[in-house]
């Protein structure tokens, strides 16, 4: 970026400077042997002109909305349209969850975001042994459409667009939602949301999983397939990395492994003879933003350029809306404490500016109580004002990437992309991340760094403050608790649903389903009909966990 | 010479939180335990067979969904069912401190919350766990 003399006259100076800090340190060495991101990636004290000399600004950082969208995504950013504000959300019954809803919209939350209970997650109904002691605990339940319903009383789903936190059963809960809408007079081609259904990283990080690899990775593409074509405005999978850090992994090795599953998920999508401007307009990404300011700023810009080129490159994509990364972002739960719970506002707060910084498209930021339970409503409360308050009052979002061009931002972003390059070709040569999976190996690098970072922590070489620094008693706080009643509430309203209904009908469903299951065709058709029938999950689930067989963790440590 | 202490790390219920687990799991290890590691979403009733079966000293129990309050007290029950009440149960996790009294109270030992080092939890089960005879 500089011309020759001035990059020398750079290297002349910095070579002072580098004799003056010598004899400075000689008498005042510096407070830490090593200065490092809390992926312990070594960190510069000083970053200059040198470090980016070869960056070319064109071709590698551009203009927000042109590849390769180092950038951001918008031509405008946050000056045209501010990120959406999406609470994750879901406690006890479909009751409690739509109270909160409306609660979170009408306190300026722009998009809605569930979060289902486990049972849920895992393709259980609510009466099944597996379910026992989990029901609407971490998150809301939801057995059949009636739930569904009931969820979304009184909410506009043609002006809100819905995220769903869900792998296994995905294409059940999206089938779901279209019937509800339908049912609410808004068809299919209008309604907007996300559901994450991304399983890939299930098996490396969430462990929410079911079915083994490749079944899974068949009905994920069924729903790419079908919103393709049925529901245009519909993200038919939110390829996440969130999961991959919170388990443990460093910054890199979220970055990497998320677009590796990316890439599989496109490469399984053009297996099925999908074309990939068709499909790749609706993937969407989702990231943590962990406590090291910096190192996520870093990761976010890295992660546009480098799919760009991914999208572009490797699969031909010729739509610039296939070439974008577009992505939601939650804060790192794991980096909040049990200890001194309101200092995690502050950590919090922090982590939402470097996602904002970074250009994410659409923010989760945590409660302050979510190291002990849901959050309450005081908690979810202040957790958005600390968006409103990014948003309208600190003017961070007037101009766009405002830390493009800093040394080191720049040449962190470039470490980054090298490093995870270096990760997505190591997959390849395995022969792509299904294979990577069965092999262990993205599994067994988190653990490792996971493990490394809690020694550090062990040794007070990595600090978190009221943990092992400044560490004093804190009065307990009060936390949200799921009231037994509502467990019963469900149970009953379940058992009203399967005597009500037709059952002749939910089991032609089954039958058709159970058919498209071994005959390959397009499951989506089959999932709707029978979720209209109010067929359960746990019966949809069942009938793939005959068919497909079931995914058992082999409990890599 | 006395025989290793033998720990099942186990993940009881849906959760898929096992960062934790591994941690511990590869803690204990490392300080010398014989550590068979369950793996996810078992139930107690798995558990407590593993436990018998592998014939452990203590069963390091994790969970962060909040279905402690279920699962704990079922594993001690399903253990005094088998004679087993001798193999010493503890967790930890994601536990509101006003459980843990109620936790200790139906026969776990010790609950580990957030913050604890790898060497505290070393240090609870070389005092507090012996290899059975």
């Amino acid at each position: 970026m500089l011309k020759e003399d001035q990059l020398k006259k750079v290297q002349e100076d910095k070579k002072k400077w580098g004799g003056d800090l010598s004899k400075m340190l000689s008498e005042t060495p510096e407070r830490l042997p090593r200065f490092t991101t809390v992926s312990d990636l070594e960190i510069k004290g000083l970053y200059t002109p040198e470090d980016i000399k070869d960056l070319d600004y064109s071709r590698e950082v551009g203009f927000p909305g042109v590849f390769p969208f180092t950038r951001g995504v918008q031509p405008s950013m946050y000056r045209g349209r501010l990120w959406t504000m999406r609470m994750f959300s879901g406690l006890g019954g479909p009751e409690e969850t739509n109270k909160r809803f409306h609660y979170l919209l009408n306190h300026g939350e722009t998009g809605l975001s569930i979060a289902f209970h486990y049972p849920t997650l895992m393709g259980y109904d609510s009466d099944s042994p597996n379910a026992r002691g989990e029901i609407g605990k971490c998150g809301v339940a939801v057995d059949t459409l009636k739930d569904m319903e009931i969820l979304f009383e009184g909410i506009p789903l043609d002006k809100v667009t819905t995220s769903m936190t869900i792998n296994p059963p995905a294409s059940v809960l999206l089938a779901m939602y279209i019937v509800m809408a339908e049912k609410q007079g808004v068809s299919k081609k209008e309604i907007g949301g996300t559901i994450q259904n991304d399983m890939l990283k299930e098996f490396i990080a969430q462990k929410t999983f079911m079915l083994p690899p490749r079944p899974s990775l068949r009905i994920i593409v069924d729903t790419i397939e079908y919103c393709t074509k049925e529901v245009p405005r519909w993200n038919t999978i939110s390829i996440s990395g969130y999961h991959i850090r919170e388990a443990g992994s460093t910054a890199v090795q979220e970055l990497a492994f998320t677009l590796a599953d990316g890439i599989a998920y496109v490469e399984a999508a053009m297996e099925r003879g999908l074309d990939v401007d068709d499909f790749a307009p609706r993937l969407s990404f989702f990231f943590d933003s962990h406590i090291d300011f910096f190192e996520e700023i870093a990761k976010y810009r890295a992660a546009r350029r480098i799919w760009a080129n991914v999208m572009k490159e490797r699969f031909m994509a010729k739509k610039p809306r296939s070439w974008m990364l577009r992505f939601h972002t939650q804060t790192a739960g794991c980096s909040l404490t049990a200890q001194q719970p309101f200092n995690n506002v502050v950590r919090t707060a922090y982590e939402a500016l470097a996602a904002v910084l970074g250009g994410t498209n659409s923010l989760h930021t945590n409660s302050l109580d979510e190291t002990y339970a849901i959050p309450t409503e005081e908690a979810v409360t202040i957790a958005l004002r600390t968006q409103q308050i990014l948003a309208e009052e600190t003017g961070v979002t007037n101009t766009i990437d405002p830390l493009a061009g800093s040394y080191f931002v720049e040449a962190l972003t470039n470490e980054m992309e090298e490093k995870a390059w270096d990760y997505i070709r190591k997959i390849d040569e395995m022969g792509g991340m299904v294979k990577a999976i069965e092999r262990g190996y993205p599994q067994m690098e988190i653990a490792e760094a996971a493990y490394r970072f809690q020694r550090q922590m062990d040794a007070n070489e990595k600090v978190t403050v009221g943990v092992n620094k400044y560490v004093t008693d804190h009065p307990p706080i009060t936390i949200w608790r799921m009231r037994p009643e509502i467990e019963e509430r469900q149970l009953k309203r379940l058992q009203e649903v399967r005597r009500t209904r037709n059952n002749g009908k939910v089991k032609e469903c089954l039958g058709e389903i159970r058919k498209a299951s071994q005959n390959g065709g397009n499951l989506m058709p089959h999932i709707i009909h029978a979720v209209r029938e109010y067929t359960t999950i746990q019966e949809i689930c069942d009938v793939w966990r005959e068919v497909f067989g079931r995914y058992t963790d082999p409990g890599y440590f | 010479m006395e025989r290793k202490i033998r720990i099942l790390i186990a993940k009881p219920g849906l959760d898929g939180h096992d960062r934790g687990a591994k941690i511990i799991a590869r803690g204990f290890r490392d300080a010398g335990f014989e550590v068979i590691y369950t793996g996810l979403h078992q139930t107690p009733e798995q558990i407590v067979a593993a436990a018998i079966q592998e014939d452990v000293d203590g069963i390091g129990l994790s969970i962060l969904s909040g279905a402690h309050d279920y699962i704990f007290p079922q594993v001690i029950q399903l253990l005094q069912g088998k004679g087993a009440s001798d193999i010493v149960v503890f967790g930890g996790g994601i536990i509101p401190e006003e459980d843990i009294l109620s936790l200790k109270g139906s026969g776990v030992k010790a609950i580990f919350v957030p913050g604890t080092t790898i060497e505290e939890a070393v240090k609870w089960v070389r005092e507090n766990i012996k290899p059975r005879k």
